[in-house]
């Protein structure tokens, strides 16, 4: 494979000023997380650690495999609502005795760790992702349940994180509950629900109802160690397998069991040399343009994402709005598909569903840098079938069974997210960068829009149209939508699995791809690859 | 008499010395045959050696002190010769007779020679007829034995005048040896001298004499041949030991009068043509202050520290020996020498100065020592070579000669400094810092010198590298763990190191080495590919107390040092790093090559460290099995001083545990009732094995 070159002057002061603009998105996003990693603020932290607790990110590290990597999944999860940044748990992708684990852990110093609509949203995700990619879970679990004065939000969704844990469960996927502290009510479900469990002594509660509810429901008066300590669990109900001693000891034990699943992945693992790009990672910072409108050439993402910068491209020369072609990203062969100049039209879905079809036959996953407008629109297009075209692609994006990852580069408008594999087609990861914006139309586009709209309704009722009014609702619409369509509004709504530094996309995709392959690897088959 | 050719050379030994001598036999063109034991099977000396024969089991009483098996591979192999060697059987008369039956040429002086001196009470009685100067001895038999009441030991002390030794007559080498300050210690001593005597050499016979203080321990290197002709090969100095061990050896002795010199030469030479001494042998002397000269023993045999002879006379001691044993003359086989430079050997051990000198054993996953001008290495170890318990734990002798003593002292302190020697403790920082001592340099040592001079505290003068090199060699050792643990993961291998898209810890190692813990922090950053300029890490050290038990997480109160550190290159062997402005390489090791290594060597040009590798989830309280009294060491059991259900007083011996020539008391930690023994007498014990449980009054296990 011919390894890609690379056009960009660093100095160009386009390139500069792009650079500072997503430096710029990545300090507001870093400031974001901040506030997630902050828990409940100084004094909950400081009350949990004086009771010789670790905090959730604590029990995280010390249950991972020293120096391996850990993608945190969803850290925006909750943006822009109520509730705190991160939606009071932590969850990710991290290596526990050898293992690629999907990691759950609340964070009990928001709110006793209680799960709002957010956090269920958050932690059904992150066992999907272990479920589909066939990752043991490992959950560490120290909650209320429900945060109550939002039941109504988290009765139903609390339902399906049962069914969901039992499901992995039957699916071989084998799941892990280390008990920290109170897991009452509901929260005394994921004990219950999981392959194993591990107490903490004189720390782990486990009960359907407290002293106080017991009393409340049947006037019986009972002590909380009876009723659901670690040690009446482990000896006399069962319902923990393993007493532990601490919370290190737990966190020991939780990496022993996992070390006895004697794990073995499905898929065939990486099969290419794992050389590093030729050129800097950094360098990805200027090239994307902070402008949406101006196209950037997603081979010089590409240079600077794949082993060696090595890329075979399929039909550089018919389709040029749309860059397709194979290379690899830490050994793991990956089929690209990454928009170029925005628009999609016919030649460019055909070309898509001809390269997703291509992917599928030789069993490789599929990778989609989205920077797209949507398909293109006018009496030409039309004509041509542009929706023909288009159905075919998100056909093609659907019905494939190799892994999908998805990357939101810049824009994602219309139905280019759909057949850009967006979050309705259920990609196994999808990450944003902070320049994405992602909305059913651009902010200008669609303000516009409605603008005719109304006019022409003024013209045929023969109104007058005030210009005045229209501007001004033409500037609220934009707003709105532009604060709709921002990355980190996407990211809180849990439309993505998190924002990433760009420079990161090889180290992150490397770790999704790796984790993937936990499960088999298979493309659809049936038909011939059509030549569309 | 005949001369009659060596043609085949069995060495009945085994380590450096056997090694050393099949090198001059080699040379000579004559062949050699190694005789092994079971755990030496893999060992350079028998790898080295033309043939070699199987002689036995796992000790040395069954091995190298199996007169019967050794006889018997001298026959299997038709050696027509035996070398002893030194230690082990080689001052045997036993030997040297079934030799001598058998038809083989034994090399090394007669049965009645070595019976003579064997006893250093008869050597002594010898010695002062020959008109040496002595010091007075009264014997001592073994107590009940069949001598009954000989001497009693008080009144042979009150003569002799406090502080007395008590010393084994027959054997050497510190064991079966004591000194008494006060009368009271006096009996113990004695019954331990002579437990340890009996034990060693089967002979508990030992001798009370006036202990000199601070005397030099001087030794002149004798020739016999079969002739009656005997002569000196100039004198040599062992007055740096420790416990009774020397460890630092060199040649000539500048400080002595000239006098003194030739007085000592002419007594060793008299002593000599007394018991008609042929082959090489050594005439010990202890000299006090003033010049007076008192004769110790004989040794009738190679010394360990011929080496330094050898280098200032260029006389191969071995092949003297050989030629003697052969029937040449003295002239023949010694012509004229002349002493040129000077000369000075270190002994590194495998033990743990720190630590009361506990022998350390393991796997040597590194051994080298720089190839310095004028330096000779004489090894028993080469990387990959197991040190048991068994043996004596010498690694090896590093000899350096120079035209003048400071610079043969500078060139064996840069060996031993830049050597990598890793599995085991050494000794080597110490050797270092004597080498480097204002007082070694000015010549005024005497066998007190450790004593004056702790070994921990002059290790960290002048051996051991800096407080802040140290932290930096915390450092570089976590560095080199993490890029071990990346190279050995089973997923993500190639992904960057301890990569976090949402940071809020850090990596983190406790390492601990006998200066004390410390817990390393640190974030090898984003691992992307770029600058061609040493990339920057967060990293920080902080120092804990030993006994510190909590993890990191909730650490508070001591203050980290951070360091200045960038990145060039790290391995899991070698870590290149800018610390403070400037770039080092180090080497690092792990010895075991497990994914959880116990130890980390680290190497550098500013020093080396041992660290130990903290747990990373220590056992919780209370988790811990039955408390109990556990071997410090391996070895084996000599004595076991009590019985289950036996009521012991706080500091009773339990167990007495023999570890590379070392006794070592086990004791009650508390008073209390012995509620197990779980060995026996003559049982080997591994390190940590639990020898004996107690319990209190009130039925709790204590430890």
């Amino acid at each position: 494979m011919q390894a890609l070159s690379s056009a960009i002057n660093p100095k160009d002061a386009e390139f500069v000023a792009n650079r500072a603009a997503m430096l710029d998105g990545l300090a507001a996003h870093e400031a974001e997380q901040a506030l997630g990693r902050a828990g409940g603020g100084a004094r909950y932290v400081e009350r949990h650690r004086d009771r010789g607790k670790l905090l959730a990110r604590e029990r995280v590290e010390l249950l991972l495999d020293p120096d391996s990597p850990f993608l945190e999944l969803s850290t925006l999860a909750a943006w822009g609502s109520e509730y705190l940044v991160g939606a009071s748990v932590v969850t990710g992708l991290g290596v526990v005795s050898d293992t690629e684990c999907v990691v759950v852990a609340h964070d009990p110093t928001v709110r006793g760790g209680t799960m709002n609509p957010y956090s269920w949203k958050k932690i059904i995700r992150a066992l999907q992702i272990s479920r589909v990619n066939r990752l043991p879970l490992v959950s560490l679990v120290e909650s209320g349940g429900a945060d109550l004065s939002t039941q109504a939000e988290g009765f139903i969704p609390g339902g399906q994180l049962f069914r969901d844990l039992t499901l992995s469960s039957s699916l071989g996927v084998p799941t892990v509950a280390l008990v920290f502290g109170n897991s009452t009510a509901g929260g005394a479900y994921v004990p219950g629900m999981s392959d194993y469990s591990v107490m903490v002594r004189d720390r782990a509660k486990v009960f359907l109802g407290g002293p106080p509810l017991v009393k409340m429901a049947t006037g019986e008066e009972s002590g909380d160690e009876e009723l659901g300590g670690a040690d009446m669990h482990s000896r006399v109900s069962g319902l923990s397998d393993y007493l532990a001693l601490d919370e290190r000891d737990a966190i020991r034990i939780g990496r022993d069991i996992v070390e006895h699943l004697f794990w073995r992945k499905l898929g065939p693992g990486p099969s290419e040399p794992a050389d590093e790009p030729l050129f800097d990672q950094d360098e990805v910072l200027g090239i994307v343009s902070r402008d949406l409108r101006v196209p950037f050439d997603p081979r010089e993402i590409l240079a600077r994402l794949l082993d060696g910068s090595r890329f075979e491209e399929y039909k550089a020369l018919y389709g040029t709005s749309l860059v397709t072609g194979w290379g690899s990203i830490h050994g793991y062969p990956v089929g690209i598909l990454a928009n170029h100049r925005g628009v999609l039209f016919s030649e460019e879905a055909q070309k898509a569903t001809e390269f997703i079809m291509l992917s599928n036959q030789i069993d490789v996953p599929l990778v989609f840098m989205q920077n797209t407008t949507g398909y293109m629109v006018g009496k030409a297009y039309e004509q041509r079938g542009i929706v023909k075209d288009g159905a075919k692609m998100i056909n093609a994006v659907t019905n494939s069974t190799v892994p999908h990852i998805t990357v939101m580069m810049g824009a994602s408008y219309g139905a280019g997210n759909y057949g850009m594999c967006g979050r309705a087609y259920e990609p196994r990861f999808l990450f944003s960068w902070p320049s994405a914006r992602s909305a059913v139309m651009g902010a200008e586009q669609l303000a516009g829009v409605m603008s005719i709209v109304a006019r022409q309704s003024a013209e045929s009722a023969n109104r007058p149209f005030d210009e005045e009014a229209d501007r001004m609702r033409r500037e609220g619409i934009e707003r709105q939508i532009e604060a709709e369509s921002h990355a980190f509004a996407n990211s809180g709504r849990l439309y993505d699995d998190g924002i990433i530094d760009p420079r990161d996309t090889r180290t992150v995709l490397g770790m999704c791809l790796s984790a993937i392959h936990s499960n088999v690897i298979a493309g659809r088959r049936g038909w011939g690859v059509f030549r569309m | 008499m005949a001369r009659t050719p060596i043609r085949k050379l069995l060495v009945a030994n085994r380590g450096e010395i056997a090694r050393r001598v099949m090198r001059t036999a080699r040379a000579m063109g004559i062949a050699t045959v190694a005789v092994f034991s079971e755990p030496d099977a893999r060992e350079p000396f028998v790898v080295e050696a033309d043939e070699a024969v199987p002689i036995g089991g796992d000790s040395p009483a069954t091995s190298y002190l199996n007169l019967q098996a050794i006889m018997e591979a001298a026959r299997l192999s038709n050696a027509d010769a035996l070398h002893p060697g030194y230690g082990f059987l080689s001052e045997q008369p036993s030997l040297a007779r079934a030799c001598e039956e058998a038809g083989i040429v034994f090399v090394g002086p007669p049965a009645e020679v070595m019976e003579m001196v064997g006893s250093k009470l008869t050597a002594k009685g010898i010695a002062r007829e020959a008109g040496v100067p002595t010091l007075d001895f009264w014997a001592l038999p073994a107590a009940g034995g069949e001598g009954g009441g000989g001497v009693d030991p008080r009144a042979a002390a009150t003569a002799a005048g406090y502080p007395v030794l008590v010393k084994a007559s027959a054997g050497g080498g510190g064991r079966g040896m004591r000194v008494v300050r006060e009368a009271v210690d006096l009996e113990a001593a004695v019954e331990s001298a002579m437990r340890e005597a009996a034990s060693a050499f089967g002979d508990p016979t030992v001798f009370i004499e006036h202990y000199v203080e601070r005397p030099r321990h001087v030794e002149v290197q004798i020739f016999g041949d079969r002739y009656g002709k005997v002569s000196h090969l100039f004198e040599r100095e062992c007055s740096i030991q420790r416990r009774y061990q020397k460890i630092i050896e060199e040649c000539p002795v500048e400080s002595l009068d000239e006098h003194v010199r030739q007085g000592m030469y002419g007594a060793a030479e008299a002593i000599g043509r007394a018991i008609g001494y042929v082959g090489a042998g050594t005439v010990e002397f202890l000299v006090d202050g003033a010049g007076n000269f008192w004769f110790m023993e004989v040794n009738a045999r190679l010394q360990v520290e011929h080496a330094v002879t050898e280098a200032v006379t260029g006389v191969d001691l071995v092949r003297v020996q050989i030629m003697l044993a052969e029937g040449e003359k003295l002239e023949s086989a010694l012509g004229p020498c002349e002493v040129r430079g000077h000369a000075i050997e270190a002994r590194l051990y495998a033990e743990d100065p720190s630590r009361d000198y506990l022998p350390s054993a393991g796997r040597i996953s590194r051994f080298r020592i720089p190839d310095l001008p004028g330096l000779r290495v004489d090894a028993s170890v080469e990387t990959g070579s197991e040190v048991g318990v068994l043996y004596d734990p010498m690694l090896a002798k590093v000899i350096a000669s120079a035209p003048r003593r400071e610079e043969a002292a500078g060139v064996l302190a840069a060996a031993l400094s830049s050597a990598r020697i890793h599995g085991v403790m050494t000794n080597r920082a110490l050797l270092v810092a004597i080498l480097h001592d204002a007082e070694f340099l000015a010549g005024a040592i005497d066998t007190g010198f450790l004593d004056r001079h702790p070994p921990a505290e002059l290790a960290r003068s002048g051996g051991l590298p800096s407080e802040h090199a140290r932290l930096v060699h915390g450092a570089v050792a976590a560095l080199g763990l993490q890029a071990l643990r990346r190279e050995q993961a089973g997923v993500l291998a190639g992904l960057p190191s301890g990569w976090r898209n949402n940071e809020s810890g850090y990596q983190w190692v406790r390492l601990s080495d006998e200066r004390g813990a410390l817990l390393v922090r640190y974030r090898m950053g984003d691992g992307r590919s770029g600058s061609r300029r040493a990339k920057p890490i967060a990293i920080t050290v902080e120092q804990l107390s030993l006994d510190e038990s909590s993890l990191p997480e909730g650490l508070s109160g001591s203050s980290p040092s951070s360091l200045d550190v960038a990145l060039w290159d790290v391995q899991p062997g070698c870590v290149d790093i800018e610390e403070g402005g400037i770039r080092r390489r180090y080497e690092i090791d792990h010895p075991s090559h497990a994914s959880a290594p116990a130890a980390v060597f680290v190497d550098g040009p500013d020093g080396s460290s041992v660290f130990q590798v903290g747990e990373r989830f220590p056992l919780a309280a209370g988790s811990s099995g039955a408390p109990s009294l556990v071997a410090p060491m391996p070895g084996t059991v000599t004595k076991v001083g009590v019985a289950p259900g036996q009521a012991v007083e706080m500091g009773e011996t339990l167990v007495v545990l023999e570890a590379m020539k070392m006794e070592h008391e086990l004791k009650a930690p508390s008073a209390g009732v012995v509620d197990r023994m779980d060995v026996v007498v003559g049982e080997v014990v591994a390190l940590g094995q639990v020898l004996a449980v107690m319990k209190q009054g009130d039925g709790e296990t204590i430890l």
